[in-house]
């Protein structure tokens, strides 16, 4: 056994890798005062803790169109949805309509269902009886931008 | 018998239905009554589908796409490719539903997990269905419940909830009577124990045992004698003895591996250097997620046995002056290493890094002349890196040995969009 074969650890091959020597600044005694506020340190805000109030049932859309813009509800935007909010009459929702996302008002009094739109521009949507209404979630937030 | 059984410790097995074509479906109304197979790496083979694709072509799963794609487009099926970022966070979600029904929670595997509910004293049925039915809200996944006294209960319940007719998803052993566990095991094949594979099953046969109530039955110790201790626990499961307990956390790995087949066949090396740096930036990554430090790199590059070439396979190890969890120090390792046994001629189908005998961080010997003065500053460095990477999507910043155009990318035409992950990629709808 030659030495090369027996000692051929990494340092001597072309992957050279930077060893300096241990050096280090050395700070003695205190150089600055201690920041007055130091004891109340707190968490800053954070946007989740308020509008993601169950992470594991929420998810977010991108808007296009403009059959909502009476709710605040924009091209555009970004809706929080939240999956374990029981949708009811009057509720935002983003539902299944003819296998196609859409975003609508709730109603529903006893066997009657629409989706109504929030632009005189469009027309409600009637369920006939026996349709099955698919509801994705509950729209709890809108973000965008100002005008 | 045991003077265990029959025990108190209530185990449930909570499994998501075909869960990558419906984590697919999940997002995609046209497609909630549409059969959806999703395809393995590289679109090679069918590895999930629908309840209703099943029917279909029930002899798809594990068969080349490319064999089968053109009679499935005819029956109407959709194809999806493997979209792991999606379906790692739907398991998230899942395991994060169901922390809220017990305390402890083993995740078994990326759709199953298994929750301890021993104590509870309200009807388990019922309990279950409010588990199905919370994680089909909240998630949109759909799952079935079983539950049992030992986990191999659980997991047999689990396979009643989901294909045995009048449970409709949730099955708990333990409210049954005796009678009507023995005749429910009586009509099962013993293949739907867990861990009784083909293999095993052909030996039982021959043995008589054909149906689960006969395992259950067989004598602990003969089965031990023929085939060993893990179906002798098994059979002492099956009677209700709990002998598998609930692992809540993973033991800490020691070797970290990054690896992936090609899209295309690659035999330039500037090509595999390229997709070595990924794999030493991904594997190096991962490593300081879990705040370990590597002694050791390792490379392998491969061709196919399937191709007509002569099979070409080789690998190196280099261990680390010390410790390390940096980018640069790792994909510098893992290029050197990668000179050493690429082969001109050979066309690569795979390659990859793996990071080895790896220790906590902090707990590294500090060598008096190892990376110390820069230790600080690369940490600084990488945790950078990794919070831009986060920040912005994987691959925003990275060593430029990496490449930019990256031919050898994996094959994913059908992949759907990063949903959660990207927000460039959020579902949209209409108003």
């Amino acid at each position: 056994m030659t030495i090369e074969q027996t000692y051929n650890p990494a340092h001597l091959s072309p992957l050279v890798t930077q060893r300096p020597i241990y050096s280090g600044k050395v700070c003695a005694g205190q150089s600055r005062f201690p920041s007055p506020a130091q004891d109340y340190e707190q968490k800053s805000l954070d946007l989740n803790q308020r509008f993601v109030t169950n992470p594991p049932a929420t998810f977010f859309f991108e808007v296009t169109g403009d059959s909502m813009i009476g709710a605040g509800i924009f091209p555009g935007a970004t809706l929080i949805v939240n999956r374990s909010v029981k949708a009811k009459s009057s509720s935002i929702v983003i539902v299944d309509v003819d296998g196609e996302w859409m975003v609508k008002r709730l109603y529903k009094r006893g066997n009657t269902v629409r989706l109504l739109s929030e632009n005189p521009a469009y027309a409600p949507i009637e369920f006939t009886e026996g349709q099955e209404l698919i509801i994705f979630g509950v729209v709890t937030y809108v973000i965008h931008q100002p005008q | 018998m045991s003077s265990i059984s029959p025990n108190n410790l209530i185990y449930a097995l909570c499994d998501a239905n075909s869960f990558y074509a419906s984590c697919e479906q999940v997002f995609r109304p046209d497609l909630r009554k549409r059969p959806v197979v999703v395809l393995s790496n590289n679109d090679g083979c069918v590895i999930a589908q629908t309840k209703d694709a099943k029917k279909l072509l029930d002899l798809y799963m594990c068969k080349p796409w490319f064999e089968v794609e053109e009679e499935a487009r005819k029956l109407g099926v959709v194809p999806f490719s493997s979209n792991y970022e999606l379906y790692a966070e739907m398991s998230n979600r899942f395991v994060a539903t169901l922390r809220h029904f017990a305390p402890r929670v083993e995740v078994y595997s990326i759709d199953e997990s298994f929750l301890d509910l021993t104590g509870f004293t309200e009807d388990l049925t019922a309990y279950g269905r409010d588990i199905k039915d919370t994680v089909k809200q909240w998630t949109g996944l759909p799952i079935c419940v079983g539950m049992g006294h030992t986990k191999t209960l659980a997991k047999l319940a689990n396979h009643c909830a989901k294909k045995v007719g009048g449970f409709n998803g949730v099955c708990d052993l333990t409210s049954m009577s005796q009678t009507e566990q023995d005749s429910l095991m009586e009509s099962l094949p013993v293949s739907k124990v867990w861990g009784v594979g083909s293999r095993l099953e052909a030996s039982l046969n021959q043995l008589g045992v054909h149906n689960v109530l006969r395992l259950k039955r067989a004598s602990p110790k003969r089965i031990r004698d023929k085939f060993g201790v893990v179906l002798e626990r098994t059979v002492r499961e099956l009677n209700g003895e709990p002998w598998l307990e609930l692992q809540l956390s993973l033991p800490e790995a020691k070797q970290v591996m990054s690896s992936r087949s090609f899209g295309s066949r690659v035999t330039e090396l500037a090509d595999l250097e390229q997709s070595i740096s990924f794999h030493a930036g991904t594997a190096a990554r991962r490593m300081r997620s879990k705040e370990l430090y590597a002694n050791a790199v390792y490379v392998f590059v491969m061709n196919s046995p399937h191709d007509k070439a002569e099979y070409y396979s080789a690998s190196q190890v280099v261990n680390l002056p010390s410790p390390t969890d940096s980018t640069f120090q790792i994909t510098k390792a893992a290029l050197w290493l990668l000179k050493q046994i690429h082969k001109p001629g050979v066309y690569y189908q795979k390659c990859g890094v793996m990071l080895m005998d790896t220790v906590p961080k902090g707990g590294q010997q500090i060598d008096l002349f190892g990376y110390s003065k820069d230790d600080e500053k690369a940490d600084r460095l990488m945790t950078a890196l990794d919070n831009v990477n986060l920040k912005y999507g994987r691959g925003t910043v990275k060593i430029a040995s990496e490449g930019i155009d990256q031919a050898w990318v994996m094959r994913r035409a059908f992949k759907s969009p990063n949903y959660l992950g990207d927000w460039k990629e959020i579902p949209k709808v209409k108003a």
